[in-house]
C-alpha cells in the first residue's frame, strides 16, 4: 500500500481544471478502482462511467497520460511508483461532467450503417456457414464499443467538422464484418462505405488498431481490405502506399504528417477566391473497368493506346480551373 | 420535467429487455426502452459461456424433453414446471432467430451453429463464441433494433417514430392508477432532470441484485431495481432466499476480487485442485448425481472425448455444489492465501488451444491478475453471481400481480427454481423476453381506457427523489453500501445459520432509517453519488426479503445452504416463499404451494429420480 498522485479533470462543458488527489494504491489495482476509493472518500460526486471492471462491456474509456484506455484494464504497476497519473476525458467527444462525456455521435452512426440483410429463401434454422468464412467477422464483432479508436482517429479528434461525413473505425469495421458475412444478401457495402461513411478521408495512419484493447487489427484487416476492394474501380494512392508500408513511422517522410485527404468543404473569403469555393464538386469518376471489376491492361482490348486515366477517361486536361475548388496558396 | 407518452415502457436494455421491445414493437406499438447506462452496456454483455438451446447440433440425442429434465434437476425441481416446458421447447427457435438478425455463432463442421458442454446439461448445448456469447447478444438485439429504426425512419422520416432508447436515464418509481399500471418515474443521469413516461404497460427487464454482495460478478447496475419497483408496485417476489454463488470468481488481485471465471474453462477440461494438489471434487458427489458423474479421474478425463460411453467429470456438477465443495476445501485449510483453490487448464491442453477456446479469459488473467493461464494455473472461489429469485409472473404470459405489469430475465422469478444452470439464462432472456413484449402489446390493445397518473403520485416521487440532495446530515451512500454489503457477505452468504440470519435481519432493520435519511454532495448532474443514495432503499428491501425468506426455509435445496438444515426436505419442495410488502413498507412472507407437474412431464423421469425429490404421496402410480 502507498500513496500516488493524481491529476484529475474535473468540470463540465462549461470549463474545469486538473484537480490534484493524493490517494492509496494496493496492489493489483488499476485506474478504475483508485477512481472508486476516490468517490467513496473525497469526492462522491466524481463521474465517471464503468460496468463490468473486466474490459467487456467498454463503459470506462477514458485519457490515461494522455493515453485513450480502459481504467478497469490500466494496472497501476505500469506506471512508476513517484509518477503523477494523469485522467482526463476522452477528448474527441463533448464532455458532460468530469471524466463522462456525450458518445451519441457514435450511436447516430450506428444507425446510419444499413443493417445486416437477410438473405432470402433461408428461413431460421436452415443457416449452415463454415466456421472459416465466420471467424473473419466475428474478429470484429469482439468489438465492445469502446469508442477509443474513435476517440483517437485525428480525422475527428480536434476536427468537428469532419464528424458528419466521418463514420470513423468502429463503424468501418462493422461495414468489412457485413461485406465478409457469409450470408449478408446486401453487396454495396464497400461502395456505401466509400460513398456515406468517408471511408476516403482513412489515411491508414493506424492509431486506432493500436488504442484498441480488443486488438481488432482494423486497418489491416478491415480498412484496407475495403479500400483494396472499392479501389477496383476507384483508385485511391494511399492504399498502395498502406499496402506497402505498414507502420506509422515508415509513411511519416512519405505522406504529408498532416492530415492528407480531408476532403471536407473548404471554407474561403469568397472575394479573395479565383474559383468558385462554394460549389461542391462531382467525385473524380472510377476508371472503366471490365466484367471481373479490373482495368483492362491489354491495349488490344482497350478502345484507347496506354493504361486507362486513375482520374477516369471523362476528364479533359488541361482541367477547366473555374471547375476546380482547388484554392492555390500563392493567391491567399 | 419532459413528458412522454408510449404504448409500452421496456425498463432495461439487457437481453430481457431489447427482446422484449421488439416483440413489441413488431405488433404495432410505440416503445421506449430505458436503461441506466449506455445502449449496449448491459449486464447481458458480460455473460461468457452461451445459451442453452436444445437444438441437439452436436448430439442428436437431445431434445427439448432433454433440457427440460436437466433444467427442473437443476433447480432441484422447485421451478415453476410450466416455465421450464416453455423455455425448453422455445429456446432454439429464439436461438436461430437470432441469426437471421445477423447474429454469428460458432460453427459445428457441417456448417451449423455449434453447442458447448457446461455443467448440468447432459448433452452439450450451448450456442456460444467463444467466450463472448453475451456480446454477440446483446450486440445482435441492438442491431435489430437499429435496424427496425430504420425501416421506421424509411416509413415515417424519423428513427424514433416507434421505438426510442432512453440511455443513462434511471426509474426510480412507477405509477399504478385504480390497480392498473399508468407511467413510470425517474431521473437522466446526465442532467439530472426528471422525466415522466405515461404508459399502460410497463416490462421490468432490470436484471438482478448481486451489489448487495461484498464479492460478486455483477456491477454497480444490480440493486435490484426492478424487484424493489414491483414490491412497490403491488407485485410479488419468490424464491428470493434463492442466490447462486459462481464457484469459480477470480480471487486475486484483491480489486478483482469476485469477477467471473467462466465455467467453459471446466467444461473444456479445467480441473479443480487443492494447494495440496488433489482434485478434490471427486468427493463432493451428491447422492442424487451419483450416476450421473465419474468416479475415477480416468473415467472423467475420457469423457472429453467420448461422451457416450464415460460419465462426467465431477467438476461439471451444478454451480451450487462446487460453490459448497470449494468453500468446504477452503475452511479446511487446503486454500490458497487469497482463500481460493486452482483451476488449471494450463496442464490440460496446449497453449494454442487455450488461446484460441478461451480468448476472453486468457486476456482478463494476463491483464489483470498477470498470470498466463497457458502455463500457471488460476486462483478461484465463489463469488455472488445470479438471483433465482424474482417477480411472480404467470408462465404464458409473464404478466406479474398488478395489471400492465410484466417481467422477464432474471428480475423475474420462477423459471430456475432453487438453482439456475449456467446458459439456462440467456435462452431465459430471449424466451420470456419475447413473451412479455408480446403479452404487453395485447394487453394494450384489450384495454378500453388509458389510466391516469395522478398528479400527486408525481409530487411525491420527485420529492423523494431530491431528498437527499435536500438532506445534509445523513450518512455517506457508499458507507452504506459498504455496511449493507457487509452484513449480507457475512451473514446471508453461501452458508447460512439461524443465528445470522436472525441477527442480519436485525442489522438491516436498523440501516433502514439511517437509508432512509442518507445524504449526498453535490449536483444533480451526472453525480453518481447521488444514484447511489436513492438506489439503496431498493437493495435494502431485496435484502431483507432474502434474508427473511432465507430464515424460514429450513432446509438446504440449490441456491440456498443452511449448516442447521444440510438435508434437502421433500415438504419443503412444495413451497414457494412469497414476499410482499406490508402498509409501511415492511417485508411480509408467505407460504404458496408448488404448483404441481402434469403428468405427461412427470412421466419424463425415471421413478427412481423422483423418490429422491418428491413426497411419497405426490410420486405417481
Ligand atoms: C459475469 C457474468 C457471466 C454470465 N455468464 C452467463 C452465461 O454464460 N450464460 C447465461 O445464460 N447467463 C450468464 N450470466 C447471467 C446473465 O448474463 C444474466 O442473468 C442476464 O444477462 C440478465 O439479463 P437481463 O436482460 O435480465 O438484464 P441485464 O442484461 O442485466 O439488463 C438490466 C438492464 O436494466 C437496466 N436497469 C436496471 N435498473 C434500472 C432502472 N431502475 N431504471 C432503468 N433501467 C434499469 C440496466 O441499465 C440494464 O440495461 C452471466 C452473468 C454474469 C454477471
Ligand atoms: S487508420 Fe484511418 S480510421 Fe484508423 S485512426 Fe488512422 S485515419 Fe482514423
Ligand atoms: S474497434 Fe476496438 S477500439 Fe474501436 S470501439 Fe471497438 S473495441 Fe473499442
Ligand atoms: S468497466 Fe467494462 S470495460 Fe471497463
Amino acid at each position: 500500500m502507498s500513496k500516488r498522485k493524481f491529476r484529475i479533470w474535473r468540470g463540465d462543458a462549461t470549463g474545469g481544471e486538473l484537480k490534484n488527489y493524493q490517494v492509496e494504491v494496493n496492489e493489483g489495482e488499476v485506474v478504475l478502482d483508485v477512481i472508486h476509493r476516490l468517490q467513496a472518500t473525497e469526492e462522491p460526486d466524481l463521474a465517471c462511467r464503468w460496468n463490468c471492471k473486466a474490459g467487456k462491456c467498454g463503459s470506462c474509456s477514458m485519457e490515461i497520460n494522455g493515453m485513450p484506455r480502459l481504467s478497469c484494464m490500466t494496472r497501476m504497476s505500469t506506471f512508476e511508483e513517484t509518477e503523477t497519473v494523469t485522467v482526463t476525458p476522452l477528448r474527441t467527444f463533448p464532455v458532460i461532467r468530469d471524466l463522462v462525456t456525450d458518445v451519441s455521435f457514435n450511436y447516430e452512426k450506428a444507425r446510419e450503417m444499413p443493417a445486416f440483410a437477410p438473405p432470402v429463401g433461408l428461413k431460421p434454422g436452415e443457416y449452415r456457414m463454415q466456421q472459416m468464412d465466420v471467424e473473419r467477422s466475428q474478429e470484429f464483432r469482439k468489438c465492445i464499443e469502446c469508442f477509443l479508436c474513435q476517440n483517437t482517429c485525428h480525422v475527428v479528434r480536434d476536427h468537428e467538422e469532419n464528424k458528419k461525413e466521418f463514420a470513423g473505425p468502429r463503424y468501418f469495421i462493422r461495414a468489412a464484418e457485413l461485406d465478409m458475412h457469409p450470408l449478408d444478401a446486401k453487396t454495396d457495402r464497400k461502395e456505401l462505405a466509400q460513398q456515406q461513411q468517408g471511408l476516403g478521408f482513412c489515411n491508414i495512419t493506424k492509431c486506432c488498431t493500436e488504442v484498441c484493447p480488443e486488438h481488432i487489427k482494423i486497418t489491416d484487416n478491415a480498412i484496407i481490405p475495403m479500400k483494396e476492394r472499392v479501389v477496383d474501380r476507384r483508385y485511391d494512392p494511399l492504399v498502395m502506399l498502406g499496402r506497402k508500408i505498414l507502420r506509422r513511422d515508415q509513411i511519416a517522410p512519405l505522406a504529408s504528417t498532416e492530415p492528407a485527404v480531408h476532403a471536407g468543404p473548404v471554407v474561403v473569403d469568397e472575394t479573395k477566391a479565383p474559383v468558385d469555393f462554394g460549389r461542391e464538386l462531382l467525385p473524380p469518376m472510377g476508371a472503366a473497368v471490365n466484367a471481373k471489376g479490373k482495368v483492362d491492361l491489354n491495349e488490344m482490348l482497350s478502345d484507347r493506346s496506354a493504361a486507362a486515366s486513375p482520374f477516369g477517361d471523362d476528364v479533359q486536361f488541361p482541367v477547366d480551373p473555374t471547375a476546380l475548388n482547388y484554392y492555390h496558396p500563392d493567391k491567399l | 420535467m419532459d413528458k412522454f407518452v408510449y404504448d409500452v415502457v421496456v425498463i432495461g436494455a439487457g437481453g430481457a429487455g431489447l427482446r422484449a421491445a421488439i416483440e413489441a414493437r413488431l405488433a404495432g406499438k410505440r416503445v421506449a426502452i430505458i436503461s441506466k447506462s449506455l445502449f449496449g452496456k448491459a449486464h447481458t454483455v458480460m455473460a461468457e459461456g452461451g445459451a442453452a438451446a436444445a437444438m441437439g447440433n452436436v448430439n442428436s440425442n437431445d431434445n427439448w424433453m432433454v433440457h427440460f429434465r436437466d433444467t427442473m434437476r437443476g433447480g432441484k425441481f422447485l421451478n415453476n414446471f410450466r416455465m421450464a416446458e416453455l423455455h425448453a421447447k422455445e429456446s432454439p427457435d429464439r436461438i436461430w432467430e437470432l441469426e437471421t438478425y445477423g447474429a454469428l455463432f460458432d460453427r459445428t463442421k457441417d456448417g451449423r451453429i455449434s453447442q458447448r458442454n457446461f455443467g448440468g446439461h447432459e448433452y452439450p448445448r450451448l450456442a456460444h463464441v467463444g467466450d463472448r456469447t453475451g456480446l454477440e447478444l446483446i450486440r445482435t438485439l441492438q442491431q435489430k433494433i437499429v435496424s427496425l429504426q430504420q425501416e421506421d425512419k424509411a416509413e415515417y422520416g424519423d428513427y424514433e417514430a416507434r421505438i426510442r432508447v432512453f440511455a443513462e436515464c434511471t426509474i426510480t418509481e412507477l405509477f399504478v392508477t385504480e390497480g392498473r399500471i399508468s407511467g413510470a418515474f425517474g431521473y437522466f443521469r446526465e442532467s439530472g432532470d426528471f422525466v415522466l413516461f405515461e404508459t399502460p404497460a410497463v416490462v421490468l427487464a432490470t436484471g438482478g441484485v448481486g451489489k448487495s454482495y461484498k464479492v460478486t460478478s455483477n456491477s454497480w447496475e444490480y440493486t435490484g431495481d426492478g424487484h424493489a419497483l414491483a414490491l412497490r408496485a403491488g407485485a410479488k417476489l419468490i424464491n428470493m432466499e434463492f442466490l447462486q454463488f459462481h464457484p469459480t470468481g477470480m480471487v486475486w488481485p484483491p480489486s478483482v476480487k469476485g469477477i467471473l471465471v467462466t465455467e467453459s474453462v471446466r467444461g473444456d477440461g479445467g480441473v479443480l485442485k487443492n494447494t495440496e494438489g488433489k482434485r478434490f471434487m471427486f468427493n463432493y458427489v451428491p447422492d442424487v448425481f451419483r450416476k450421473q458423474y465419474a468416479e475415477t479421474e480416468a473415467e472423467a478425463d475420457r469423457w472429453y472425448t467420448d461422451p457416450d460411453n464415460n460419465r462426467r467429470p465431477p467438476e461439471l456438477l451444478p454451480r451450487d455444489e462446487v460453490a459448497r465443495a470449494i468453500n468446504s476445501e477452503v475452511k479446511a485449510g487446503r486454500g490458497t492465501k487469497a482463500g481460493g483453490v486452482y483451476l488449471d487448464i494450463a496442464s490440460r491442453l496446449p497453449a494454442e488451444q487455450i488461446r484460441k477456446r478461451l480468448p476472453s479469459m486468457y486476456h482478463q488473467f494476463k491483464e489483470l491478475a498477470d498470470v498466463d493461464i497457458t502455463s500457471a494455473p488460476m486462483e478461484v472461489g465463489p463469488t455472488c453471481h445470479y438471483v433465482m429469485g424474482g417477480i411472480e409472473v404467470d408462465p404464458d404470459s409473464a404478466a406479474a400481480a398488478v395489471e400492465g405489469l410484466f417481467a422477464a430475465g432474471e428480475c423475474s422469478g420462477g423459471m430456475h427454481g432453487s438453482n439456475r444452470l449456467g446458459g439456462n439464462s440467456l435462452s431465459d432472456l430471449l424466451v420470456f423476453g419475447k413473451r412479455a413484449g408480446e403479452h404487453a402489446a395485447s394487453y394494450v390493445d384489450a384495454l378500453p381506457a388509458r389510466p391516469k397518473v395522478a398528479a400527486s403520485d408525481v409530487d411525491s416521487a420527485t420529492q423523494a427523489a431530491l431528498a437527499p440532495l435536500e438532506r445534509k446530515d445523513g450518512d455517506n451512500p457508499y458507507a452504506l453500501q459498504h455496511e449493507l454489503q457487509e452484513i449480507m457477505g457475512d451473514l446471508v452468504g453461501i452458508i447460512r445459520r439461524e443465528g445470522e440470519l436472525a441477527a442480519a435481519i436485525k442489522k438491516l432493520g436498523e440501516l433502514r432509517a439511517r437509508v432512509a435519511a442518507v445524504s449526498a454532495t453535490g449536483g444533480r448532474r451526472y453525480n453518481p453519488g447521488w444514484h447511489l443514495a436513492l438506489d439503496l432503499r431498493n437493495m435494502l428491501i431485496v435484502s431483507e426479503c432474502t434474508a427473511i425468506a432465507a430464515l424460514e426455509r429450513e432446509e438446504s435445496r440449490g441456491g440456498h445452504t443452511r449448516e442447521d438444515f444440510p438435508k434437502m426436505e421433500p415438504k419443503w419442495r412444495k413451497v414457494n416463499l412469497v414476499c410482499g410488502m406490508g402498509p409501511n413498507g415492511e417485508v411480509t412472507l408467505e407460504h404458496q404451494p408448488v404448483p404441481t407437474m402434469r403428468d405427461d412431464l412427470l412421466n419424463l423421469f425415471d421413478k427412481s429420480e423422483l423418490a429422491k425429490y418428491l413426497t411419497d404421496e405426490e410420486l405417481p402410480a
